[in-house]
Parts: structure tokens; C-alpha cells; sequence
């Protein structure tokens, strides 16, 4: 064993112009926690806001100033600066910044935002009542949506087998926290959270179950060592790589909503608010797949041939599940949240390329999903019968003749999820789907058919939502809030990238294919 | 001031980003003019007509001094590429946006603007009344930009941008009155006849891909010697098929006659000057392709035959003065497709000849049109008769192109198309004999029936109607004048271009040098017939329609002229051939698609949607079974994978 031990103690460098980003975001956050402290309730919301996007604002400025010059190994190898890391950072700031446009939407009527006034009272008990009644919010979000950001960009760029479990910890707990904080349905929304942590906490421990396993195995929960271990461990420790790979792959394919670890999924997305779900399934996604990449591309590649099988299981799984599961659902959320299932899935297709194109074509669908999504989810809290948000689909009829304006960006939103060419959603598929077939052999050809076919099932259960809102009669009272500016300038932002990115998709492509190539 | 000229143009020459230059801006003045009139609205009703009058010129100007700069430089230099930016860039494919200026393409560019100007200027007077005036001139600059970019494109994907931009314009300015439903269907024809056309040359830019690997014209050039000649005739083929429906030649000539109901300015410029005549200008652009596939080369000289005869002869039968003069339209661009199939012995005379006849037919054209501007938009020439004596220049004018499209010397048309004539009596074998003939009898019957065209509306007894009663009065100056411009270019331009090889030399670094050949009857006993032929037909007609009474209701006649007023029965015979069988395609394909698409769909969906309630039944809610289901999934892809390894 003493082998094993450092003879004497170095001080690991550290390069903090690579790392500024994710210090800026943990900065903002700190401050954000003391505003809560101290700020007058009258103005808290809006400092937070305005914090909240100064802070992304900033650590996207340092990242682009910055840290692309910058890149490489730090902190003893902790944290690895690289192309792909710096791709997906950058984009979970554009989708975040997204997001907080999203979350801080207030509109005009009292109580008609997403989060509840008081998260610590019961709900329906008078304390809660006395918050509603002196029109209290939750500005907490702001700064714990940061600590989130700050563990999705740790995420994707962690070196070692325990940063990444950090990283998972940071990003997830707050999350949790998050979900239980809707203002409507709030009962349904705190069973949400728990079985959020629940679970959550479950495939943690597999995570780190299969960490100690690699420990084991390697020596080092490096990265770089585990990728070194794999051609020269001896014998009597093979037994150990294979439950180890698989069950800290099960950690990060939980966050990704992978079947058979996706049943959290409808559940936490119908009972989160609107906006958090949007960023969740927008950001956690990304970040979730960076770490994949990150582990797959430089941990394990050399092993690929012993688990390659049973992720494309698992891939295939997700698709088929998710895509047949949204052919019955009700309601707009579950239906939103099985087609993220399934998108998860044609995503790890594009993982299992190992080339150098699965690599961007990855980082482009995700980038692609997840503008599209948070803008779906920002319609999702527009809708409204009464105060509450139309959650069934079957409220959504006759939207198209009510408020043709905003059942046409969800229908366009839809088209991008169904894949339709000159969508991004189109590109991302065949940026994903390509480099698998050329790259990936029988196996991956299969995936790509099984994909296609999925992707015409979910096709039909989005272009119902479309006939639904434009060839049916209206029921009830449904109508479509007025957005403020912010909620409008976030939506608009993604629709445009959506399109953007489908009728323009060369400069990202390209951008993405210049950041493909991971250092190890 | 010509040696001024050309010492700017020598200057301006050492900077050679001179003359591509003023490439992308030809296109970008009328394209603004277009943008400006229509996204402008309302507040640019007042200056608009005149502002899109203005663009038009100040392309023309442009392209003035483009011309200038090239025709100051050596032959074999005359030819710039400019690349204006990455259009396409698709891995091992890379297509750039670029414009090629060179001898050919400058050559319509003068014509499209010159003709064009006129014609907006034309358009100032005629359309002065009408209350869409805005649109109608930010139409017809959309249609100068489109056409320019047509010609002045390096690829056949960017020609195809401009080929489908002057279809739209075509289409927008034929439907410009849609308000009478018969035109809005006129139009609909137009653009559905075009769209056969379109769907050939896109899939001649496909294979051309396929086969080359590239779509530009240098590149195409270039792999023509290492292409099979399988696939050079099928591009050559179906970019004829491109051509038919953009020229309106057999057997998709059908939509020309029907387009005459936009403005008489748009069937002057567009339906008659140049966008029809954008078929040839393919042809002559594929050169290459063509001789590498001396099949597909013969069908152009056979579908220019038949249409040249087919227009000559419906031409005879029509009353409607536009509707006779689309018939020559038809009939005379039948003249350049078949000099396009010759082979390098006609590129130079179907272009020289395209030259002249936009000068000629926009010329008469534009006076139709200003004879229907007099006589209260009547077409019919059995009530018109005798206006010669009350509109003197639109007599005058429109004369010097009837001269000209007669071929009678010194006028423009006899040194283009006895020169077409001549070089169709070139060759060995059956060719020169049909092919000759055919040029030769249409020379004749063309004589007869614009002749006839010229005497009923001009001489003779008047027969105008009683209700409205006619007036008839000369058009205003900003009418009169394009047609005197017109007609001067009709009467001196071939005379100045044709005799001193000016022209076949300067087209000759696009089109290649040929040797001369000498036809299979001597020159000037084919000069001869052809006069005489010509003196005949136009002496029938003066016998017939200026002599004798002209009848105001049309004589039955016999078959012939019966099934030439019906277009010789090409709409019956397009209905009974495509229609047809299409309707009674698309009646099976709904039913299949109910009874057995439909039904495995249904099927399917149904087996989905059982599957997925199933499935659902594991959404149980409980986090204790959702662990249960990790745990499951865990170990069975775990144990699986112990298994296979």
C-alpha cells in the first residue's frame, strides 16, 4: 500500500483563469445567500434577479475571455479545462441565463408566479395563507438555481471520480429543494422533491459504490489513471472494473433519465414549477451528458467493448419507453417529460459513436434540446385556466384561435422536439445519428433504426397536440398570460436560437467540432 | 468620348475587383427596389414607380461600364469570377455564391436592363391609373433582379435561384390582376407548366452532382471529358426538359398564350424579351454538356423545329393581337432553340438572334400594347383596322419591327435569322434537309402571319365597336418614346451587329471557335427563297387582310385553322394525357392510402397505444417500486454483461 502514498506533499497548482467561470457562479450565489439575509423584502426579488444574471453574465464573459485560453489540467488534475468542457459550461450559462429570465417572471396579477410564498410553512395551514396574503415570494431560488449552475459546470469538467460525485451533489441538491417550491398543487410538488432526493439519492450511492470499486481496481480515482489501470492492471482485479464502470455509469444515466433509472422523471416534472423543470430538464441534462462524455471518452474508452452492450440496451430501452409512454399521456408536463426520456436516449446513441463527430454532434443536441425545451416549459407556465396552469392537454384545444402567437412557438416547439428538417431539432438528430453510424457498426445501425422509428411515434403524439390546438373547438376558460419583458426577451431568445440553429446550424456545428476534442 | 470611356475602363481594369464589383450590386439595386416598394407600404406610393424606374437604369449604367472593362481587355481574358460568399458549405462539398461576368452573360445583362428600363419607363405611362401601380414596379424589379442573378450566376444551384425568382415574378406579374379569376387561373397554369420544367433542371443539378461532384459551371466544364455519355444525355435531356418550360417550347409551350393576360409592359419584357428566353440561354450556357451528348443535342434541334412550325402556325389562326404575338414569341425562340442544337455553329446566331428579337418583339409588344391603350383595351384585330392613319408612331414603330421580324434587309432579323436558316442547311444526311426546310417554310409562314397581324390592326377598313365607341389617339411621350428606342435598335441593331462579326466574335471565349461550313444549298439561292418566301407570304396576307374586307366575326375555316386557334388542341391533349390518368392516380392513391396505409397505421398506432398502457402501469408513484425497477435494471444489465463477457 505504500506504494500508494504521495513520499512528500506538493502544492497543486492551480490555474485560476480556467476555473474563474465556475468561481464567479459560486460568488454570485454566496452573495445572493446574504441578499436573502439582509436585503428588504420589497426589493429582494428583483436584486436577485438582476445578481442571478449579472453573475452568468459575467462568468460567460470570463469564459469566453478567459478561460479558451487557459485550457488544460488544474488543480492536480481535479478539473480539466477543454474543449468540450468549455462547450458545455458555456451553454448551461446560455440556457441558465434562460432559465432565470424564465424564473423571475411575476406577471401582472399578484400570486400568479411559479413559486410558492413560503416554502417552510405546510401547505393549506394559516402561515401559508398569511404569506399568500402579504404577497411574499421564494427569492431563495436565485441563488440556489447558481449553486446548481456552479455543479453542472463542475460537472462535465471534473477530472477525478469524486469532483464529478461532488459536482453531482452540488448540482442535485439544490434541485431537490427547488422542485418541493411550487406555489400550486403544492402537495404534489413536495412528494415530488422527496422522491426526487429519494432516488436520487439511491443512484448517488451506486455512484459512489461503483468509485470505490474503480479505487479498487486502479488505484487512483483519476480519470487518467483509470484510463492507464484498464491496459495494464493485473488479473486478479479485473473483476472489479466492470461493476465498478456500470454502476457509476447508472449514477450519471439516473440525471439523464435513462430507462430502466427514468421513473422519477414524469413525476418531477409535473410537480416542479414550471420554470425549474425547464431548467432542469434544460441544464441538468447537458451538464449529466458532459460528465458522460467526460467518463466514456476518457475513463473508460480503452474498456468500451465490455459495457458498450449494455448501454446501447440501455439506450435502446430509453427510446422505445420513452416514446411509447408519451403516446398515453395527459398531461402537457408527463407528455414533455417522457419525450425528454426519449430524447435521452437518441442522445446516448450519439455517446456510443467514440469519434470525435459523436462528440459535437452530442454537445449540438444538447444545446438544441435544451433551448427548445426551456422555452416549451416557458409557454407550459403561460397557459392558464383560472390561476392554475393548464396542465391537461385536452385545455390546450382551440389555443391556435385564442392566442395564435404563442400556440404557434409551441407548435414550432414541437416540430423541433419531432425532429421536422429546417428544425434544430432535425440537425441535432442527424448530427447525433451520422457519427453512429459511422463510426458505431452493426450495433449503432440498429440503434439509428430503432431511433427513427421512435422518433415517428413521438412525431405523432406532438402533431396531436398541434391538431389539438389548431383544428378543435376551445374549452372552458383557458387563456395565455401576459409575459413581462423578461419572460418575453427569454422565450424569444430561444425561439430564435431554435430556429437559428435549424436553418443556420454551420457555425455552431462548427464551433461544436472545433470544441471536440477532450484532453486527458 | 469612347476613348474617355475606355481609358476609365482601362483604369478601373488594373484593380480587377472593378468589374465584380459591379456584379453583386446589377443584382442588389433592383433587388433593394423591390424590397424597398414592397416592405415600404403605402408611403412609398409617391416616389416608388419612379425610384424602381431609376434602379432599373442605374443597372443598366453598370453594366455599361462592366461591358466597357471587359471589351478593353485581351478575348481570352474576358472573364471575371467573383466569389461573394460560402453558400453551402457541406463537408467534401463546398459551393460558393459567385457571379461570372463574361461575354455571354454581359450580353443579356445589357439586354435585360436596356429592354428593362425601357420597359419600366413604358410602365410609367401605361400603368399611370392603375392603383396598384407600387406593386406592380417593385414586381418587375424583383424580375430584373432575378433575371440578372439567372445570368450572372457561376452555378447551375444559384441559376436556379434566379430561374425560380423570375417564375415567381413571372407568376405575380401574369395573376397581377387576379382579381378576374381567368388570369389568377392563367397564372396558376404558368406556374404549374414552369414547375415541370423546374422539376427537370433540378434534377439535372442533381445528377450533375452525382456525376461531377460539383454544380458550378467551371467544374462542370471541366468533367464533362471523364463523365460516361449515358449520364451527359440525361442531364442534357432533362435540362432541356428545364428549358421547354421556361421557353415555352413542344410540348410544354401550352402556358405562353394564357400568360398574356398580366400587363402588355409584363408580356413585353418578361413574356417576350427575356425570361422565355432563358430556355436558350441554358442551352447555350451547357455548351459542353450538349457535345458531349450529341443525342441530347439533337433533340434541342428537334424540339426547336417543332416549335418553330407549331408557332408559326398557330400564329396564322389567332385574333388576339397578343395572343398572335406570343404564337411568333413560341415561334421564333423554336429559331434559337434549334441554333442552340446545331452546335457551336449556331450558340452565336441563337444569341444574336435572341438580341434582336427582344428588341423587336418588345418593341411590338409594347405597341399592342399601346394600341390597346387607344382602343379601350380591345385585343381582337377584327375590330381594329385603319389605325396607322390615328396613331402614327405606334404605326410607324411597330412597322420597323414587323420589317424586322420579316427578315427583310437592312433590318435586325435578317441578319440573325437567315444566318439561323443558313447554318440549319449545314451538316450530312437527313439533318440539313429537315431542319433547313423547317427554318425555311417558317420564314415564310412567319411573313404571313405577321403581316397579317400588321394590316388588320393598322390598315384596311376601321371595324371598331360601337360600344364603347373608339376613340383611338397616340399613347403619351413616356410610351412612345421606348417604342422609338425600340425601334431603332430593331431596325440598326443587326445591321450594326450582324455583317462586321462584331458579335459571333465577341461571344466566341464563351461559345468556342468553329470552322465555316458551307451549307448544303449555296448561300445566296437560300437568300433568295427565303425572300421570296417571305414576299409570298407577305403579299397572301396584304391580299387577304389589307385588300379585301376583313369579316369582324371570324369565318369557320377549314380543320387546320380550327385546330390552330385551339393552340392545335394542346390543352385537350394535355388533359387527356396527364390530367387524366393524374386524376384517376390520385382517386386509387386516396383509396389505398384509406383502406391499407391508413388502416396499418391505425393498426399500428392502436398496438402502440396498448403497449404504452401496459407500460404505464409500472408509473406506479411509489419511490419504493421506481428503486425497485434501478435495482432490477442494475442487476440484470450487470449480470448480462458477466454473461457475454
Amino acid at each position: 500500500m505504500t506504494t500508494l502514498l504521495p513520499t512528500a506533499f506538493t502544492v497543486a497548482e492551480i490555474n485560476y483563469w480556467a476555473i474563474l467561470p465556475v468561481l464567479i457562479v459560486f460568488g454570485g450565489a454566496l452573495i445572493g445567500v446574504l441578499v436573502d439575509a439582509f436585503a428588504p423584502r420589497s426589493s429582494r426579488h428583483s436584486i436577485q434577479v438582476a445578481l442571478a444574471l449579472l453573475t452568468i453574465a459575467a462568468s460567460f464573459g470570463a469564459l469566453v475571455w478567459k478561460a479558451v485560453d487557459n485550457k488544460g489540467a488544474t488543480l492536480d488534475g481535479a478539473m480539466i479545462i477543454d474543449g468540450p468542457a468549455l462547450f458545455m459550461q458555456g451553454s448551461v450559462l446560455l440556457l441558465s441565463f434562460l432559465s432565470v429570465l424564465l424564473m423571475a417572471e411575476k406577471f401582472s396579477s399578484a400570486g400568479a408566479d411559479a413559486f410558492t410564498p413560503m416554502g417552510a410553512a405546510v401547505p393549506g395551514s394559516p402561515l401559508e395563507a398569511a404569506a399568500t396574503r402579504a404577497g411574499w415570494g421564494t427569492s431563495e431560488v436565485f441563488p440556489l438555481a447558481l449553486f446548481s449552475v456552479a455543479g453542472m459546470m463542475i460537472f462535465p469538467a471534473a477530472g477525478d471520480l469524486l469532483v464529478m460525485f461532488v459536482a453531482l451533489e452540488v448540482l442535485s441538491l439544490p434541485l431537490y429543494l427547488l422542485t418541493g417550491l411550487a406555489r400550486r398543487r403544492r402537495l404534489l410538488s413536495q412528494e415530488a422533491a422527496l422522491k426526487y432526493f429519494l432516488l436520487g439519492s439511491f443512484s448517488s450511492a451506486f455512484f459512489l459504490f461503483g468509485s470505490a470499486l474503480l479505487f479498487g481496481y486502479a488505484g487512483s480515482v483519476k480519470f487518467s489513471a483509470l484510463s492507464q489501470a484498464i491496459t495494464t492492471a493485473p488479473a486478479d482485479v479485473e473483476g472489479l472494473l466492470l461493476p465498478g464502470v456500470l454502476l457509476v455509469l447508472v449514477g450519471l444515466l439516473f440525471k439523464v433519465g435513462a430507462v430502466p433509472f427514468h421513473q422519477w422523471t414524469p413525476d418531477v416534472y409535473q410537480g416542479a414549477p414550471s420554470p425549474i423543470t425547464g431548467f432542469m430538464a434544460a441544464c441538468t441534462k447537458l451538464a449529466a451528458f458532459g460528465a458522460i462524455l467526460r467518463l466514456a471518452y476518457t475513463g473508460i474508452d480503452a474498456d468500451r467493448w465490455d459495457w458498450r452492450m449494455g448501454v446501447a440496451a440501455i439506450a435502446a430501452l430509453t427510446m422505445i419507453v420513452g416514446s411509447v409512454l408519451s403516446v398515453t399521456q395527459t398531461d402537457i408536463k408527463r407528455l414533455l417529460a417522457y419525450s425528454s426520456v426519449a430524447h435521452a436516449g437518441f442522445i446516448l446513441v450519439g455517446v456510443l459513436a467514440f469519434d470525435a463527430t459523436g462528440v459535437s454532434g452530442v454537445m449540438f443536441y444538447v444545446l438544441a434540446y435544451g433551448l427548445a425545451t426551456i422555452a416549451a416549459f416557458g409557454i407550459v407556465a403561460l397557459v392558464r385556466e383560472g390561476s392554475a396552469e393548464a396542465s391537461h392537454i385536452a385545455q390546450w384545444s382551440g389555443l391556435g384561435k385564442r392566442h395564435p402567437v404563442v400556440a404557434g412557438i409551441f407548435a414550432l416547439l414541437l416540430l423541433t422536439f419531432a425532429g421536422i428538417p429546417l428544425t434544430s431539432g432535425f440537425t441535432a438528430k442527424f448530427a447525433a445519428f451520422a457519427p453512429a453510424i459511422a463510426h458505431g457498426g452493426t450495433t449503432l445501425a440498429v440503434l439509428v433504426v430503432i431511433g427513427v422509428l421512435c422518433s415517428l411515434v413521438t412525431a405523432f403524439v406532438y402533431v396531436r397536440v398541434i391538431v389539438l390546438m389548431y383544428f378543435s373547438e376551445a374549452q372552458g376558460e383557458v387563456r395565455a398570460l401576459n409575459p413581462s419583458v423578461l419572460t418575453t426577451v427569454g422565450l424569444a431568445v430561444a425561439v430564435i436560437l431554435t430556429v437559428a440553429l435549424g436553418v443556420f446550424p454551420a457555425p455552431v456545428l462548427d464551433l461544436a467540432n472545433q470544441a471536440s476534442q477532450f484532453i486527458r | 468620348m469612347s476613348t474617355l470611356l475606355t481609358q476609365i475602363a482601362m483604369e478601373s481594369t488594373t484593380s480587377s475587383d472593378a468589374v465584380s464589383m459591379a456584379g453583386w450590386l446589377l443584382i442588389a439595386l433592383p433587388l433593394a427596389g423591390a424590397a424597398i416598394l414592397l416592405l415600404g407600404g403605402k408611403a412609398t406610393n409617391s416616389f416608388g414607380p419612379a425610384m424602381a424606374t431609376g434602379l432599373s437604369w442605374a443597372s443598366f449604367g453598370l453594366g455599361v461600364v462592366a461591358l466597357l472593362q471587359l471589351a478593353a481587355v485581351d478575348p481570352e481574358q474576358r472573364s471575371t469570377h467573383q466569389v461573394l460568399f460560402d453558400w453551402i458549405p457541406a463537408g467534401a462539398f463546398n459551393l460558393q455564391a459567385g457571379l461570372q461576368i463574361d461575354t455571354l452573360s454581359i450580353s443579356f445583362v445589357m439586354l435585360i436592363t436596356f429592354v428593362g428600363s425601357l420597359i419600366h419607363v413604358y410602365s410609367l405611362g401605361y400603368m399611370s391609373h392603375d392603383p396598384d401601380k407600387r406593386r406592380f414596379f417593385a414586381y418587375l424589379n424583383l424580375f430584373v433582379a432575378s433575371m440578372l442573378l439567372l445570368v450572372l450566376a457561376d452555378s447551375y444551384l444559384l441559376l436556379f435561384v434566379g430561374w425560380e425568382g423570375v417564375g415567381l415574378a413571372s407568376y405575380l406579374l401574369i395573376g397581377f390582376w387576379n382579381h378576374n379569376p381567368a388570369y389568377a387561373t392563367a397564372a396558376n397554369k404558368a406556374f404549374w407548366v414552369n414547375r415541370v420544367g423546374d422539376i427537370g433542371l433540378a434534377l439535372a443539378i442533381s445528377l450533375m452532382f452525382a456525376t461531377f461532384g460539383a454544380v458550378d459551371f467551371a467544374s462542370v466544364d471541366a468533367g464533362v471529358g471523364g463523365a460516361s455519355s449515358a449520364a451527359l444525355t440525361a442531364i442534357g435531356l432533362l435540362l432541356l426538359l428545364g428549358a421547354c418550360g421556361k421557353s415555352a417550347q413542344f410540348p410544354l409551350q401550352s402556358w405562353l398564350g394564357d400568360a398574356m393576360a398580366g400587363p402588355t409592359p409584363v408580356s413585353a419584357l418578361i413574356h417576350a424579351a427575356t425570361m422565355v428566353t432563358a430556355g436558350v440561354y441554358l442551352v447555350v450556357r451547357s455548351h459542353a454538356i450538349f457535345e458531349g451528348a450529341p443525342n441530347a443535342q439533337l433533340a434541342v434541334a428537334v424540339v426547336g423545329a417543332i416549335t418553330l412550325t407549331y408557332g408559326a402556325i398557330v400564329g396564322c389562326a389567332k385574333d388576339d393581337i397578343k395572343k398572335a404575338l406570343a404564337a411568333s414569341t413560341m415561334s421564333q425562340i423554336g429559331y434559337m432553340m434549334l441554333a442552340a442544337g446545331l452546335g457551336p455553329i449556331g450558340y452565336a446566331f441563337a444569341i444574336f438572334h435572341l438580341i434582336t428579337h427582344g428588341f423587336f418583339k418588345a418593341g411590338m409588344f409594347l405597341g399592342a400594347g399601346s394600341v390597346m391603350h387607344g382602343m379601350h383595351d380591345q385585343v381582337d384585330m377584327r375590330r381594329f383596322g385603319d389605325l396607322g392613319k390615328y396613331m402614327k408612331i405606334t404605326w410607324i414603330t411597330f412597322g420597323l419591327g414587323w420589317l424586322a421580324i420579316l427578315g427583310v434587309p437592312p433590318f435586325s432579323g435578317f441578319w440573325s435569322k437567315d444566318k439561323i436558316i443558313e447554318a440549319a442547311f449545314v451538316g450530312e444526311g437527313w439533318r440539313p434537309w429537315v431542319f433547313g426546310l423547317a427554318a425555311l417554310l417558317g420564314a415564310g409562314v412567319t411573313a404571313f402571319y405577321m403581316s397579317r397581324l400588321f394590316f388588320m390592326t393598322f390598315h384596311g377598313k376601321a371595324r371598331w365597336t360601337d360600344d364603347p365607341p373608339q376613340h383611338p389617339h397616340e399613347s403619351p411621350l413616356t410610351m412612345t418614346v421606348p417604342m422609338m428606342v425600340l425601334a431603332v435598335g430593331s431596325a440598326a441593331l443587326g445591321l450594326i451587329l450582324g455583317p462586321t462579326n462584331i458579335f459571333s466574335n465577341w461571344l466566341e471565349p464563351v461559345t468556342g471557335h468553329h470552322e465555316h461550313h458551307e451549307p448544303v444549298i449555296a448561300v445566296p439561292v437560300l437568300m433568295a427563297a427565303t425572300l421570296i418566301l417571305v414576299a409570298l407570304g407577305a403579299g397572301l396576307a396584304w391580299v387577304r387582310y389589307g385588300r379585301d374586307e376583313v369579316p369582324v366575326n371570324a369565318p369557320a375555316g377549314n380543320a387546320l385553322t380550327q385546330a390552330a386557334r385551339k393552340d392545335l388542341y394542346q390543352d385537350d391533349l394535355n388533359e387527356a394525357i396527364f390530367m387524366w390518368p393524374g386524376i384517376k392516380l390520385v382517386r386509387s392513391v386516396i383509396w389505398t392510402d384509406n383502406e391499407l396505409v391508413d388502416g396499418g397505421a391505425m393498426g399500428l398506432g392502436k398496438l402502440t397505444g396498448a403497449a404504452s398502457t401496459r407500460l404505464r402501469r409500472l408509473q406506479n408513484g411509489y419511490a419504493r417500486s421506481y428503486a425497485l425497477t434501478m435495482l432490477a435494471g442494475v442487476v440484470t444489465v450487470l449480470g448480462a454483461l458477466w454473461v457475454m463477457n
